[in-house]
């Protein structure tokens, strides 16, 4: 049965189903169980900064759902240690800023040890995180990391733009033993769509076809599927009909699904919430450039946050995000 | 205690600032008027008054997400901080930074910081430029009971203590990291222990206590000015409000809560010993209590008025201009 529910309540329903299924599955983070099985009158479980993981420690125990201090290196090293050695653990990084304290054990330990030890390491960790903009919470709260992760072999990063893919996805993650990155966007976090009830997933590497088009094609991710599905509604009005697409796995990266569109549209924007150097939307417009040069009828168009630090000031950070308008523009300019 | 009469004054009008400014900003949130997280102070203010109160103007602190307290303390005006929090071009920070990571270099105020534990070392290497520059400046750094457990908390210290570096770090442990009570990720009872680590000089106050405060942050102050090293200060203390404003405060017993505030208040406490012990009137404070709440109200009044930023703004500062 499926039934109407945000991101973050398909998310606590994908641990929970994990977490029941499996159990070498543990979940630890800052807050994740925070205070729930506590004695004192009057309290009551916080659940997460984002609410996400609120009566996982009252059915598990906190013995699989572990409250860790503010101590990222440690926990994410930790985590790694325990993947490597029979667990599947599920780490909560509360936002992906804090990768800046914690990139040695995903940079040159999860990502590496299956190919350095020569095929015989798994590693089959979950390290969800919080991204992007949108909240005032400025420049250390605020960033979309996510090219960093998916810039290194060995990891997979996903971004999920709604509840349904968020509980596949992470179900999929989960079970995958490769280490992922699993991305919740703020921009959806508390979207609602249509969620089964039961136990399913969207498999990693596959990008979604979210509204079919044919004159062009924009490409998005996480909250900037959303931003495109607007634009898509706004150009429709005018007579251009846009394609887009949800690429719901960074890496891997499902090209064929991007190329089959650009080869059916002949142009194509992509729309990230991410700075613009080094990133998602450079990969897509060289993917363009070399595998699709001959469907291109036009420059790839990119729509991303400056080359910026993220602002605080609400006018600034409208400023710096994408929007449907900018869409709407970055499309009028290649027509 | 070697306090004047003006001293004392200071001191309370710094902490009734901090507690109004606070008290300010959580009506003006819950009214809609501010935008972002912010992390209130109130009640731990003898804390930042009681070691500031021994810092002058060669001196720095860093500061953490909690960082507003430390700022009035440190000498940072109401106005700048509120038109910043306003994301006003007027704001010390031109409203980039916001609430958390306001700073304010002239002053000394090397930042709040969105990452727990980041100041510590970056206090740490604001005694390393005092000492390199022989300057008698003595860097502070304030954090949390949760920031102890950070990589960037043990690291720091251990070079401060090798390298004596005029450093303080004060660490303000006010029983709770967010949701979590402190006991259930730090082991040890007293944070000051973990100095022993580094054979570092330690001492624990009442942060709740100005006059304890400021008495065991001027042993540490001295002992860094005078070139023998670092301390470890711990001030126990509590959080008034949640961890943010606008948190529901689901998992804290309001009881826990209610016998702080009516029994161990910072501002209570200090009036009624300096005007117990006839050091200050009553109504001395009281004239302070208006003007603060004017200063405040002066303040908010122009950050709603102050122009916002140029949007053009978003892409300047971000290297220098050479
Ligand atoms: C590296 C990092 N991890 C986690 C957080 C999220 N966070 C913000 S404040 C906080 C609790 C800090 O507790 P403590 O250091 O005791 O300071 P307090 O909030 O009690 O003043 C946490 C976990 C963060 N900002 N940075």
């Amino acid at each position: 049965m499926a039934r109407e529910i945000t991101v973050a309540a398909a998310i606590n329903e994908a641990l929970r189903i994990a977490l029941e299924m499996d159990p070498d599955v543990v979940l630890m983070g800052e807050d994740v169980a925070g205070g729930g099985t506590r004695e004192a009158e009057g309290t009551d479980e916080a659940g997460g900064i984002m609410g996400t993981t609120r009566g996982l420690v009252t059915q598990f125990g906190n013995e699989r759902v572990l409250d860790t201090p503010i101590s990222e290196m440690g926990m994410l090293g930790t985590a790694v240690g325990a993947a490597l050695t029979g667990l599947r653990p599920i780490v909560e990084l509360m936002f992906i800023d804090f990768l800046g304290v914690c990139l040695d054990p995903l940079l040159n330990q999860a990502s590496k040890l299956r190919y350095m030890f020569g095929g015989k390491a798994r590693v089959p960790l979950t390290v969800r995180t919080v991204t992007g903009a949108g909240m005032q919470s400025a420049a250390q709260h605020s960033q979309s990391l996510y090219w960093i992760t998916a810039g290194i072999p060995g990891l997979k990063t996903v971004i999920p733009s709604n509840a349904y893919d968020a509980k596949g996805l992470l179900l999929a993650s989960i079970r995958s033993d490769d280490p992922v990155v699993f991305c919740e966007p703020k921009g959806v976090l508390f979207d609602s769509c249509d969620v089964p009830e039961g136990d399913y997933i969207v498999p990693l590497g596959k990008a979604a076809v979210s509204r079919e088009g044919s004159d062009i094609t924009l490409v998005g991710m996480g909250a900037t599927v959303k931003m495109a599905l607007a634009a898509a509604e706004a150009l429709a009005a005018d007579g251009t009909s846009a394609e887009v697409i949800d690429l719901r796995s960074l890496a891997p990266l499902d090209e064929q699904t991007v190329l089959t569109s650009l080869e059916k549209t002949g142009r194509l924007v992509v729309v990230d919430e991410a700075t613009p150097r080094c990133g998602i939307a450079s990969d897509i417009a060289r993917l363009c450039v070399t595998k699709g040069f001959d469907f291109l009828d036009a420059p790839v168009g990119c729509v991303t946050a400056p080359h910026t630090p993220v602002p605080f000031s609400a006018i600034l950070e409208q400023a710096y995000m994408p929007s449907p308008d900018k869409i709407v523009a970055a499309v009028r300019e290649l027509s | 205690m070697d306090l004047t009469k003006e001293q004392l004054l200071v001191t309370y009008r710094k902490m009734r600032m901090i507690r109004s400014f606070e008290e300010k900003l959580s009506e003006l949130v819950t009214a809609g008027k501010l935008g972002g997280f912010l992390h209130l102070y109130a009640g731990q203010e003898a804390v930042a008054a009681g070691v500031c109160g021994r810092l002058d103007e060669r001196d720095y602190v860093s500061t953490t997400h909690r960082g507003h307290g430390h700022c009035i303390a440190k000498g940072v005006r109401a106005k700048g901080m509120m038109a910043e929090l306003f994301g006003r071009s007027t704001g010390v920070c031109k409203g980039k930074g916001g609430s958390m990571h306001i700073a304010d270099l002239e002053a000394g105020m090397l930042g709040a910081n969105g990452i727990v534990g980041a100041g510590i070392p970056l206090a740490t290497g604001a005694a390393l430029t005092c000492k390199v520059k022989n300057t008698g400046g003595v860097a502070v750094a304030f954090f949390g009971d949760g920031a102890s457990n950070q990589g960037q908390f043990h690291e720091a210290l251990n070079m401060a203590a090798n390298w004596k570096l005029p450093a303080v770090y004060v660490v303000e442990n006010n029983g709770w990291g967010e949701f979590t009570p402190t006991e259930f990720v730090v082991p040890v009872k007293d944070i000051a222990v973990r100095a022993d680590s580094y054979a570092m000089r330690s001492d624990i106050a009442d942060g709740n206590d100005f006059f304890d405060v400021y008495e065991k942050a001027g042993l540490a102050v001295e002992a860094a000015r005078a070139g023998e090293g670092p301390t470890l200060l711990e001030c126990k203390t509590y959080r008034y409000y949640g961890h943010y404003v606008g948190d529901p405060l689901a998992y804290r017993s309001k009881a826990e809560a209610e016998k702080w505030k009516t029994e161990r208040d910072p501002l209570d406490a200090f009036e009624s010993r300096v005007v117990g012990d006839a050091m200050l009137e009553a109504e001395e404070l009281r004239r302070i209590d208006g003007e603060v709440t004017a200063e405040l109200d002066a303040a908010v009044e122009a950050a709603e008025n102050d122009p916002l930023p140029d949007p053009a703004s978003l892409y300047e500062d971000v290297y220098a201009q050479e």
